[in-house]
């Protein structure tokens, strides 16, 4: 696919030195829906509003179709943004909001109200037309902003935080309808979102930041499998972080969750030294969980433990076990079949956790 | 029971007191000027009556109508200017200015002259245009003429520069509000959809601040149109307002019936001026929170 937009070290700072992005380098293809994700301050509004224009690099490129439009203002790109608390103008009706950039354009005006009727059907929305925007409820007005950024035809619609106004369940509705759009219209998507969730639902690829800079560029799949660091372990669903070491057997590199308790785990390291602190970070619900001695054929990455705490929730239980004095590891059992009060294991139980290699991720200190 | 009639007494024990300051200090002289607006004058008494010779005086006596189409006039020039100043100033401090610190000092310094006395900010006009003044003594100063210029102080358009310059602030206060709520994100929107900077003012900005510039344009032209003193100190002969001519019925002629008619006709102009900005207002009214 083509490469729609290309960001190239792009450095931003704001005044007493506080520095917003930091060498942030990534590239979208077309059709394509990215998500920037991070905690508030991370950058990722900033990187928004430098490709929409609305902020200027220190340094840096960004790079719209193979043009530099770094230093252009925003009325000159070819692209689009959806913001946060829709900006519709209260003084025009939400027909005039839509065929605004139209009209700017210099359209015909039986071409704007063609096209403005166009994109007010793909979002439902027709009856409204002759409606001000102070009129509509909050999911109205999402759409109409949606539709207002869409009937321009945009290389790339930028969508910043837009759920953040929403209720939890109009937001999920939302969610599948949002990404359904894009991928009916095949315009390409950037968004911005702080709601990990939401990023992997709707994104084809997600580009995690921190501090300013990208931590991390991948599909939601392989950031979720395969973290590249402790952080983007945390930030995408959860996870146990546990301080450990290295524990070297016989040429195979254990990693030593609490004394006695060592785990394989799938190796990424060419050299690693024995003893080495490390940070140890496993998916709770991949932790499997059963009552202590109980047979197990395959002995390998069994950890005993207490159970401190245990919530059950319908579709799962969780629990929470204390491996000693300083290890607590939460883990989350799956329940695909009824079970009974007897099935949840219950407080000061001994309990054994099978920990597959696979589930274990590894990271220096 | 009791405590339904202890609730009532404490409310009119607090209401009491204002609505009694407004019945005797707004509603009863009012009352009593639009009496006086229709008593016969047999000098040197006002005798009670009810006849509508004041107003016919008014209408057809020129002398009167002149001073009202002069004094709509120069309230409307005023309101104008005060615009054309105020606007660029409130846009300057609402939206160009970043530091909060800069544009609450900004702000202050535009109101500050409201706690100077109007007569002295009205005076110091004088100072500035009249023959012997700041300006002139420039010119001479600098070598552009030897005479000065007379033309500067005692008309209407001397009139005109003072009152916008003190009614001013009452211009930039409602439109710098008005401007300062608009939040960036619609003017954003607007550049974003490819409009321009001038684009985007005249087609999101400026409407947006109209509730702002109505207030401010009908607060300046009731206050304008009330003067009496700007005419005095820098209007010359030819500058009467309405309100001189009230103070000279109600002084020197001792003609109250024909003053209080002349008051009762500038109330109902301003009434009909605000009634109708008001409905401009909230036909144009929008909800920007």
């Amino acid at each position: 696919m083509k490469t729609v937009l290309e960001v190239k070290q792009l450095c931003k700072s704001y005044q007493k030195n506080v520095v917003a992005a930091h060498n942030v380098s990534f590239s979208i293809r077309e059709g394509e829906f990215v998500t920037l994700l991070g905690p508030s301050g991370c950058g990722k509004t900033t990187t928004l509003r430098m490709i929409a224009g609305f902020e200027f690099p220190d340094s840096g490129q960004v790079i719209l179709d193979d043009q530099e439009v770094s230093n252009q203002p925003p009325y000159k790109r070819p692209v689009n943004m959806m913001f946060q608390d829709f900006a519709l103008w209260p003084h025009m009706s939400v027909e005039k909001n839509i065929g605004y950039g139209l009209m700017i354009a210099g359209e015909k005006k039986t071409a704007i109200s063609e096209k403005v009727m166009k994109v007010l059907d793909l979002v439902d929305l027709k009856q409204k037309a002759a409606n001000f925007p102070q009129e509509l409820s909050i999911g109205q007005k999402q759409r109409i902003a949606l539709a207002r950024a869409i009937v321009n035809e945009p290389r790339i619609l930028l969508l910043d935080e837009p759920m953040s106004a929403l209720d939890a369940k109009l937001r999920e509705a939302m969610q599948t309808e949002l990404r359904e759009l894009q991928k009916s219209l095949q315009i390409t998507f950037v968004m911005v979102t702080h709601d990990q969730t939401e990023a992997m639902r709707m994104s084809d690829r997600i580009i995690v930041m921190k501090a300013g800079e990208v931590e991390q560029i991948g599909t939601p799949t392989e950031l979720y499998e395969t973290p590249r660091s402790p952080y983007v372990a945390d930030f995408l669903g959860q996870s146990n972080i546990l301080v450990g070491k290295i524990n070297n057997q016989a040429g195979i590199n254990y990693a030593e969750i609490a004394s006695g308790q060592s785990l394989a785990f799938v190796n990424r390291f060419e050299h690693i030294q024995d003893k080495t602190k490390v940070i140890i970070c496993i998916r709770p619900e991949k932790i499997q969980i059963e009552p202590k001695n109980k047979e197990n054929p395959d002995k390998v990455n069994i950890v005993t433990g207490t159970v401190v705490n245990s919530a059950y929730s319908g579709n799962s239980i969780r629990y929470v076990i204390e491996i000693d004095k300083k290890t607590r590891i939460t883990v989350d059992q799956q329940l695909m079949r009824s079970i009974d009060n007897s099935d949840v294991a219950q407080f000061g139980d001994k309990v054994d956790c099978l920990i597959p290699p696979d589930a274990i991720s590894v990271f220096f200190e | 029971m009791a405590n339904y009639l202890r609730k009532r007494l404490i409310f009119w024990s607090v209401v009491s007191g204002p609505f009694i300051w407004w019945a005797f200090v707004l509603l009863i002289p009012y009352l009593i000027m639009f009496a006086l607006s229709f008593y016969t004058r047999k000098f040197p008494f006002h005798v009670p009556d009810l006849q509508l010779g004041n107003y016919l005086t008014l209408i057809t006596d020129p002398q009167y109508y002149t001073v009202f189409v002069r004094t709509i006039r120069v309230a409307f020039s005023v309101s104008i200017v005060s615009l054309l100043l105020s606007f660029p100033l409130a846009y300057f401090l609402a939206r160009k200015i970043k530091s909060v610190r800069l544009q609450l000092l900004l702000y202050v310094a535009t109101i500050i002259p409201l706690w100077v006395s109007y007569l002295l900010r009205a005076y110091t006009w004088k100072t500035i245009l009249g023959s012997e003044g700041v300006l002139n003594s420039f010119f001479i100063w600098a070598g552009f003429i030897e005479e000065p210029f007379a033309f500067l102080l005692y008309n209407q358009a001397a009139m005109i520069i003072t009152m916008s310059y003190i009614f001013m602030p009452f211009m930039v206060m409602p439109i710098y509000a008005s401007l300062e709520k608009i939040p960036d994100s619609l003017i954003n929107a607007s550049k974003d959809l490819g409009a321009g900077r001038f684009t985007s003012f005249i087609r999101i900005t400026f409407p947006l601040s109209m509730p702002g510039v109505l207030a401010g344009f009908t607060l300046t032209f009731c206050m304008a149109s009330g003067d009496f003193i700007s005419p005095v100190l820098v209007g010359g002969p030819y500058s009467n307002m309405i309100a001189n001519v009230v103070t000279s019925q109600f002084g020197l002629a001792m003609n109250w019936p024909l003053g209080s008619a002349i008051a009762v006709v500038l109330l109902f102009i301003v009434l009909l001026v605000i009634s109708v900005s008001d409905r401009f207002e909230r036909t144009g009214r929008v909800n920007l929170s």
